[in-house]
């Protein structure tokens, strides 16, 4: 998967679990805190664990924090998918 | 001693979603023109059966997020309650604080469909466990149902589910009186909820128990007291009633439907599943000494009857030795053989079936009665078409459930 590919798959993702925000619109260096309730950043966990495989352990969750944390973490595990 | 009006409560708003209405309205509608609610069905791993469903629209009282985490108990516990709110003419927050409201819904299980969907998951990924919902907790947690209705509503008062199994939608009614009257609250949201056609487990489990309902005609599957019942279908639905003091109702003009005069509920403590008459015969009696009324004086009851063969037999048995051939002015009916079995929603939804009475004097029949089976014969059953009757001031409403717990309410008319 491109980086393009990842963005989209994680936009995909957020627009499921909560579906009145525009995450588009979302900058990539925003802030994904204020638009993620705890609950809702499990979901996104459990749908790349599900979806994708990736295992995302509890202390890489910070790196989450914003669009591009989370195509950047996930770009190792998805570039040869 | 006469009851002072802030120690009678009354019904002032009825919500409900049954397989044939999702509205009294339309529910009333079916009952007196013998539409059932009853269709074909098909859940995984147990194939093709029968089961009443509903249609109403979850989306009007819920976002889609909350219809995703929530239950399916709580989508209906959540739209009875708004359409009981609406019909009440209750906003809260100006006729009732939030933190004076409570919400009290009878379950006659909860958790299975929850727990069921979770495996069926977890097996598309070799049952590893990490795959597992971490909304299994919230979703299945007894309090769930009545929880979500809180959590969408802001009530901040009490909530609690009651698991009385098939009695716990009249349970339900009863302790949102009981609430009331210990000054708990002012004002509730009280009846019971179902989402058991969710769960294989109900099928398959009343299916070895030789006791599921089948017919090639899904229509006609559910047939308390013919001869030919085969047993029970399963169906889901919601009743919510708003319950009020006569005098806080009286001061705001509300509409209302009927008065909780009395009640009763005991435990036949003789078998897990089979229903014990003299328990069921004590209990009904019970209710009405608490209401003070004689049998002669009941207007109309609604029949638990599932259509099991043991079932309407025994409740039949029980009917007998209270009422007798005394009370010419007692009719007999049945709902479920409309819309079968709505579990922890059936006794309410019951009893809203039959409130409209009070206005219309007819009493609704129990349909798909081919061949009355003898042991099931009561003077003044209503069969098959509904019977204007003269003046319907009370009715007795019957709820039994496993472990024989059973639960009787007697709502009047209300008498000012």
């Amino acid at each position: 998967m491109t980086r393009d590919e990842i963005y989209k798959a994680v936009i995909d993702i957020l627009s499921e679990i909560v579906e009145d925000e525009d995450w588009v619109a979302l900058g990539l260096e925003d802030d994904l805190k204020g638009k993620l309730e705890s609950m809702d950043f499990l979901d996104v966990i459990m749908e790349l664990r599900k979806l994708y495989g990736v295992e995302v352990p509890e202390a890489d969750y910070g790196k989450f924090a914003t669009l591009k944390g989370c195509v950047d973490y996930l770009e190792p595990f998805l570039s040869k998918k | 001693m006469k009851k002072t009006d802030n120690q009678r409560v009354v019904i002032t708003g009825v919500g409900l979603t049954a397989p044939n209405g999702n509205n009294l309205g339309e529910f009333r509608h079916s009952l007196l023109n013998g539409v059932s609610g009853i269709t074909e069905y098909e859940i995984r791993y147990f194939g093709k059966t029968l089961a009443g469903l509903c249609t109403f629209d979850p989306l009007k009282y819920q976002k889609k997020k909350e219809i995703r985490t929530g239950t399916r108990a709580g989508s209906i516990g959540v739209y009875c309650a708004h359409e009981a709110l609406l019909d009440a003419g209750i906003e809260l927050g100006k006729e009732y604080l939030p933190s004076r409201t409570g919400v009290f819904l009878g379950i006659t299980e909860h958790g299975n469909v929850e727990t069921e969907n979770e495996i069926y998951e977890i097996s598309k990924f070799n049952y590893d466990t990490k795959c597992w919902s971490h909304y299994h907790n919230p979703r299945t947690v007894a309090n769930s149902p009545a929880g979500e209705v809180t959590v969408n509503l802001g009530i901040t008062g009490p909530h609690f589910t009651l698991g009385a199994a098939c009695a716990a939608g009249n349970l339900g009614c009863v302790s949102g009186l009981q609430q009331i009257l210990l000054g708990e609250v002012d004002f509730a949201l009280a009846g019971g909820v179902s989402e058991s056609p969710g769960t294989f487990g109900i099928f398959a489990a009343f299916n070895s128990q030789t006791a599921l309902a089948r017919h090639e005609d899904p229509t006609k599957a559910s047939r308390p007291f013919d001869k030919a019942r085969n047993g029970i279908v399963i169906s889901e639905g919601g009743a919510v009633f708003t319950l009020e003091r006569l005098d806080k109702a009286k001061a705001r003009g509300a509409k209302i439907y009927g008065e909780l005069v009395g009640y009763n509920y005991n435990s036949d403590a003789t078998d897990m599943v089979l229903p014990c008459a003299e328990r069921q015969a004590e209990c009904i009696r019970a209710a009405l000494a608490k209401a003070d009324m004689k049998p002669q004086d009941v207007s109309i009851v609604n029949t638990h009857a599932t259509g099991t063969h043991a079932g309407d037999a025994k409740e039949c048995q029980a009917l007998r030795m209270v009422f007798g051939d005394d009370c010419p002015n007692t009719y007999f009916n049945n709902t479920k053989s409309f819309i079968g079995h709505c579990m922890g929603a059936a006794a309410a939804l019951e009893l809203a079936g039959n409130l409209p009475a009070f206005e219309d004097n007819i009493v609704h029949p129990t349909i798909n009665v081919d061949d009355l089976d003898p042991e099931c014969a009561l003077s003044n059953l209503v069969l098959n078409k509904p019977q204007k009757v003269q003046n319907v001031t009370s009715i007795l409403n019957n709820s039994f459930g496993m472990f024989g717990i059973n639960c009787v309410l007697i709502v009047a008319k209300y008498n000012q």
